[in-house]
């Protein structure tokens, strides 16, 4: 029985280990890359650090670029629980982004904290159902959800633009087409003493409470088993298409969330500058963290430090920007690559009772 | 076993620690090394060498690095939300500029008014046009220029070489700004030929390379033989049209190189002379210049140079006209205009001179004009 909780130990050990030599290694690469070029790795590693961790200010600006990735992350982990590869995510909060500024300012006058609450629930509603959309039509009409997903992206983009530039136009926005404002009182503050928006906040009680329930609630149990064997799941008396739904539901109320936040905490209004790519960027997240919606809050981070740190480089080496996706990228394909080992490692193994 | 574990947790940590005091000295010393030269930092919202909006506001960030007591840093492809205001946070911060451009039309508001506010000894100068008097602060200014004068110049000498007689135009939005450049275009090609028409495609959106290489395309394929766009980077309008084999005018920046037969002219921005203007007054730490707009005469824009294609009768017509509008008394419009339904927009002997606010409302395709707003 000891053996048990030593196999735990050891679990836990590699899932930290592995990615964290994948990282080294993938700084190693970029190191000789930028040898290569005539840079200073020590230089270019000094600017990634500082750019991204050294200070009070550049963890701000690590946190507040991860905010927006942790929630469009959980729109791809939670779907993925239950073997759905949803990468729609930017439709989402696009669409929870419009929800949210309409709501609050059709409440103009209201409580505003009522107004944040509607906005919250609208965005998180909208989201949803438009993630909801693509789990159904799967369950309901065998559409693969990952093609579907991607394309209402796109139909979100453009009713979105629609009604942006169309019907909810603030007239007064000649030249650069936005809904009307929601008011400065119903904007959503910084979390306090920090630069960064309650987004961040919001996130990680996301991240926390999605953990709990994929990992020690009945619902997360047979949400895994659905993931797992969807035809054993069914055979079992699981009800899967509600739970699949809802699993659906719950990814898409993140990033519905992630664009009210978007709006309440930053624009004010919905307009253009939403479509920002977080929703792709997500996808990336929530693989990287292998689906673990705790694991996400870290995996973002490092994300949001990658982003900060390429800033860096821009400015002091004169570097273009795709520098930082080119090390994004090797560390991204180390990280997934270093898959391969788990359980390959010997002093991981569960020793032999 | 899990005495392993330990071992390996407290090595890494101590290998961490070791790490980040090392890094923490090298960047004490990396920051003392820039303290009296005045920082200029410069945000672009797409690539630096776009062939369009972004090159052209980098290449007056080139200039400036050629002026004396001061350091340029760059940086591009920030989109317009928190991540902006980052930037400009880490300008300000880890480089220590004390004058901004952050060149994107959308990172104004409410972008730059935060960031204005946080830190109100550093200058803000904003390409669009966008501040009031008494509503934003004076640690703000924006810069434009009246490019439709250059659309005009084009027009005319779009107009004598198409045979034709169809030009096209491709438009991100149908947004005032856009709009004035589509009419001035048309109005311009119409002065040689009333008979002229352009039909308008509107992609939806200011980066949308696929679309408007299709746009292009489809243009073509009506038989449109000039064409010309107001998009980010119009690369892929003019790319197309050269290799279809018909005449294009650039815009934003110089794209001659992208199409050496067909490169008519274009309607470029030459945002030195407002850099300059804002340097200037930084180093001399005089009060900002808050609103800087200006035409061809106040050198804000430019056009290309002739392409092999243009005529000699076409420089012509196209120089006479530059020549009134370089000493300020050429008005683009003017009464009687009517809008492509045939409705009165500006009345018989009324006239809009360039500085007339109505014109930035615009909102309606002149006669002429295929499309719709």
């Amino acid at each position: 029985m000891a053996s048990a909780r030593d196999g735990q130990w050891r679990q836990a050990a590699e899932a930290l280990v592995i990615p964290v030599a994948a990282l080294a290694a993938a700084m190693v690469v970029f190191g000789v890359f930028m040898a290569a070029l005539g840079q200073n790795p020590l230089e270019i590693y000094t600017l990634i650090y500082q750019g991204a961790f050294a200070s009070a200010f550049s963890w701000q600006n690590t946190l507040a670029r991860a905010a927006p990735l942790v929630l469009t992350a959980l729109c791809v982990a939670l779907p993925a629980q239950a073997g759905l590869m949803v990468i729609g995510g930017e439709g989402a909060l696009v669409l929870g982004g419009l929800a949210a500024a309409v709501a609050g300012h059709l409440l103009s006058g209201v409580a505003p904290a009522s107004v944040k609450v509607a906005m919250a629930l609208a965005g998180m509603a909208i989201g949803a159902a438009w993630i909801a959309l693509s789990g159904a039509l799967r369950q309901y009409r065998g559409v693969n959800e990952t093609i579907s997903s991607l394309l209402l992206t796109y139909i979100a983009v453009a009713l979105f633009n629609h009604f942006v530039e169309g019907p909810l136009r603030d007239p007064a926005s000649l030249n650069k087409p936005s809904t009307a404002h929601i008011g400065d009182a119903n904007m959503l503050g910084n979390l306090p003493g920090l630069d960064i928006h309650w987004g961040l906040g919001f996130g990680v009680v996301f991240c926390v409470a999605m953990y709990v329930l994929t990992r020690h609630t009945t619902y997360g149990f047979a949400l895994r088993i659905v993931g797992g064997n969807p035809r054993a799941a069914r055979l079992a008396g699981l009800p899967v298409t509600p739970i699949v739904l809802a699993a659906c539901l719950l990814g898409g109320g993140a990033a519905g969330l992630a664009g009210a936040v978007e709006v309440a905490a930053v624009h004010g209004r919905a307009n253009a500058s939403l479509i920002a790519g977080y929703g792709y960027a997500g996808i990336v997240v929530a693989f990287i963290a292998r689906q673990n919606p705790l694991a996400i809050l870290p995996v973002a981070v490092l994300v949001g430090g990658l982003s900060a740190s390429g800033g860096m480089l821009q400015r002091r080496l004169d570097l273009p920007d795709a520098t930082v996706l080119v090390l994004q990228g090797i560390a991204f394909m180390l990280i997934l690559g270093s898959e391969a080992l788990y359980g390959r490692l010997k002093p991981f193994r569960p020793r032999a009772a | 076993m899990s005495d392993l574990v330990g071992r390996l947790d407290r090595r890494e940590l101590l290998l961490g620690f070791a790490a980040a005091g090392a890094l923490g000295a090298l960047a004490a010393v990396r920051r003392a090394a820039a303290a009296d030269k005045l920082i200029v930092g410069v945000i672009y919202v797409g690539p630096r060498d776009d062939y369009g909006y972004n090159q052209a506001q980098a290449q007056a960030a080139a200039a400036l690095k050629k002026m004396p007591g001061l350091a340029v840093v760059e940086q591009e492809k920030v989109p317009e939300t928190t991540d902006v205001q980052k930037t400009m946070g880490s300008m300000i911060e880890q480089d220590g500029a004390t004058l901004l451009f952050p060149t994107s039309f959308g990172y104004f508001d409410p972008h730059i008014l935060r960031m204005a506010e946080k830190y109100p000894k550093v200058r803000f100068a904003h390409c669009g046009g966008l501040w009031t008097e008494g509503k934003h602060p004076k640690n703000v200014g924006s810069y434009f220029g009246y490019i439709d004068e250059c659309q005009y110049l084009d027009g005319v000498v779009a107009g004598h070489a198409t045979k034709s007689k169809k030009l096209g135009f491709i438009a991100a939005k149908p947004i005032p700004q856009v709009l004035r450049n589509i009419n001035a275009f048309s109005m311009g090609a119409r002065t040689v030929d009333p008979k002229i028409t352009t039909q308008l495609i509107v992609t939806g959106d200011w980066s949308l390379p696929i679309k408007e290489a299709e746009a292009a395309n489809s243009l073509i394929d009506q038989g449109v033989d000039v064409i010309t766009c107001h998009v980010d980077s119009p690369k892929v309008v003019v790319e197309t049209a050269e290799r279809r084999g018909i005449f294009v005018c650039g815009y934003h920046a110089d794209q001659s190189a992208l199409a050496p037969r067909g490169y008519l002219t274009g309607a470029e921005w030459s945002w030195t002379t407002p850099y300059t203007t804002h340097v200037k007054d930084a180093l001399a730490g005089k009060p900002m210049n808050n609103f800087m707009r200006g035409g061809l005469k106040e050198g804000f824009v430019k056009t290309g140079a002739y392409g092999r294609a243009v005529s000699e009768p076409a420089r012509k017509s196209a120089d006479t006209v530059k020549a009134q509008m370089l000493k300020g008394d050429f008005v683009i419009f003017k009464g009687p205009l009517k809008d492509n339904a045939g409705k009165t927009v500006i009345a018989a002997g009324a006239a809009h001179k360039q500085t007339d606010v109505v014109l930035e409302q615009m909102n309606y395709l002149v006669e002429g004009v295929i499309g719709k707003v």
